[in-house]
């Protein structure tokens, strides 16, 4: 049995992963896909406190040597279930259950889709969610990008640089992101806001061929374009846990800054918490929280 | 075994002609889910000694990548007897990546 399971090997898992070992726990973490989270898809992290610069990758694999280091146990499989046994709890995953005192979910969000009907079929036939991964073969090509928030706007101005034409859609009339993002768009020559509308049909023969935009007044507008870069968030990855853990409406587990969920021995750390910050400091704080309340609740 | 560098001119042999099944790797250095897949790709090429895994950087190729119509990476494609059979775009797990050479 173990002390600790955290669920998620994203920043604030291993984190949390780092704080429970410094305790002298024994710690697993389960991940999904691969370690480092989120932060794997940006290439450049600039606001994180003394590195003024590193990669995503680069930050995610010290991070996760430092933790191995340590001696956190690492399995890479997908938590599908918890089974709450009062002092002791079974994380579920295709293959395996493994037992701790405690638990940690720490499992971040996921792209949000548009949800059209051939959205999924088309992801690396036009349709991506990461400009910097996919941009770079839409040299001279027409694109669109849909979104409102630093990442839509972000995406816009590095596909501008690359791209002949950007159609920038977003369903209201002004955009959420930094004033500075907004700013620097308006002076782009090709970039074109396509205001107050949404994405009702993605049209492709083999490929995206273009797509349709309805705006609110009811006219619709067909675009052509070689790709499209969606960009309208994130959804927490909390649902395999809804059974047992709170959510909000936003599907957020509603725990405070101590992390607890609400069931003795389960707690959330990272993106997947509700909160008004979602970044890597706030991320690896949580870790380090959730693990400090861990630790004093096995310690009792 | 060992992942293989391909370019445009060992393809052919090495993917097409390939009596094993192939498991080809589109990436390129600056893409973070690529270098996330590296390390899944090469322990499955280690612990699968029946497929051939390659890996095409596409900055260097972008001849293949076009031909293969590679329009987002990391990009996996199976390869049986120089055809085609499967394909999957994103970070993929471990367990994901052998379902989608044997399927
Ligand atoms: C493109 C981009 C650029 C960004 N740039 C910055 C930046 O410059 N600075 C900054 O501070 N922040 C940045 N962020 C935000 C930052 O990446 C996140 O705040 C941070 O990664 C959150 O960490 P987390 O550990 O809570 O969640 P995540 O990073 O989402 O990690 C969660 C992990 O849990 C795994 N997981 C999910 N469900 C399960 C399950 N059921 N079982 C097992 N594992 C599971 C996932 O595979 C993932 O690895 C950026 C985000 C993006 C998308």
């Amino acid at each position: 049995m173990y002390d600790i399971i955290i669920i998620g090997g994203g920043p604030a898992g291993m984190t949390a992963a780092i704080y429970g070992r410094r305790a002298a726990k024994k710690v697993l973490v389960l991940e999904a896909l691969s370690c480092g989270g989120q932060i794997i898809n940006t290439p450049d992290i600039e606001n994180y406190p003394v590195e003024e610069h590193i990669s995503g990758i680069d930050f995610s694999n010290r991070l996760h040597k430092q933790a191995e280091n340590l001696g956190a146990e690492f399995v890479f499989e997908k938590a599908v279930d918890i089974n709450d046994l009062g002092d002791s709890k079974e994380v579920i995953t295709a293959k395996n259950t493994y037992t701790a005192k405690a638990v940690i979910i720490a499992t971040g969000s996921a792209n949000r889709k548009l949800g059209l009907e051939n959205e999924d079929s088309l992801v690396g036939r036009g349709v991506s969610y990461c400009a910097t991964c996919d941009g770079n073969f839409y040299r001279n090509k027409t694109v669109a990008v849909v979104g409102g928030g630093n990442t839509a706007l972000e995406d816009a101005l590095y596909l501008s640089d690359i791209a002949a034409k950007v159609y920038l859609i977003h369903r209201r009339d002004s955009f959420r992101g930094e004033e500075a993002n907004a700013a620097k768009l308006s002076e782009k020559p090709n970039i074109e806001f396509v205001l107050n509308s949404n994405v009702t049909a993605l049209n492709a023969e083999k490929r995206l061929k273009s797509v349709e935009v309805t705006n609110k007044d009811g006219s619709v507008r067909t675009l052509e374009v070689n790709g499209l870069f969606i960009a309208v968030g994130r959804i927490p990855e909390n649902m395999n846990f809804a059974r047992l853990v709170e959510l909000d409406e936003a599907g957020y587990i509603p725990a405070g800054e101590n992390c607890h969920t609400g069931v003795p021995g389960i707690y959330a750390a990272g993106d997947n918490r509700a909160k008004e910050v979602r970044q890597l400091v706030t991320a690896v704080s949580d870790g380090a929280v959730a693990a400090t309340e861990v630790v004093k609740y096995i310690n009792g | 075994m060992a992942v293989i560098e391909v370019t445009a001119k060992t393809f052919e042999d090495e993917v097409l002609k390939s009596d094993k099944p192939v498991l080809v790797d589109f990436n390129a250095g600056w893409c973070g889910p690529c270098q996330a897949l590296k390390p899944i790709i090469a322990e499955y090429a280690e612990s699968h000694p029946g497929v051939k895994v390659v890996s095409v950087d596409i900055d260097e190729e972008d001849e293949l990548s076009e031909n293969y119509e590679v329009f987002s990476i990391p990009c996996l494609v199976v390869f049986r007897d120089g055809e085609e059979v499967n394909r999957q775009v994103g970070l993929i797990s471990a367990d994901s990546v052998a379902d989608l050479v044997e399927a």
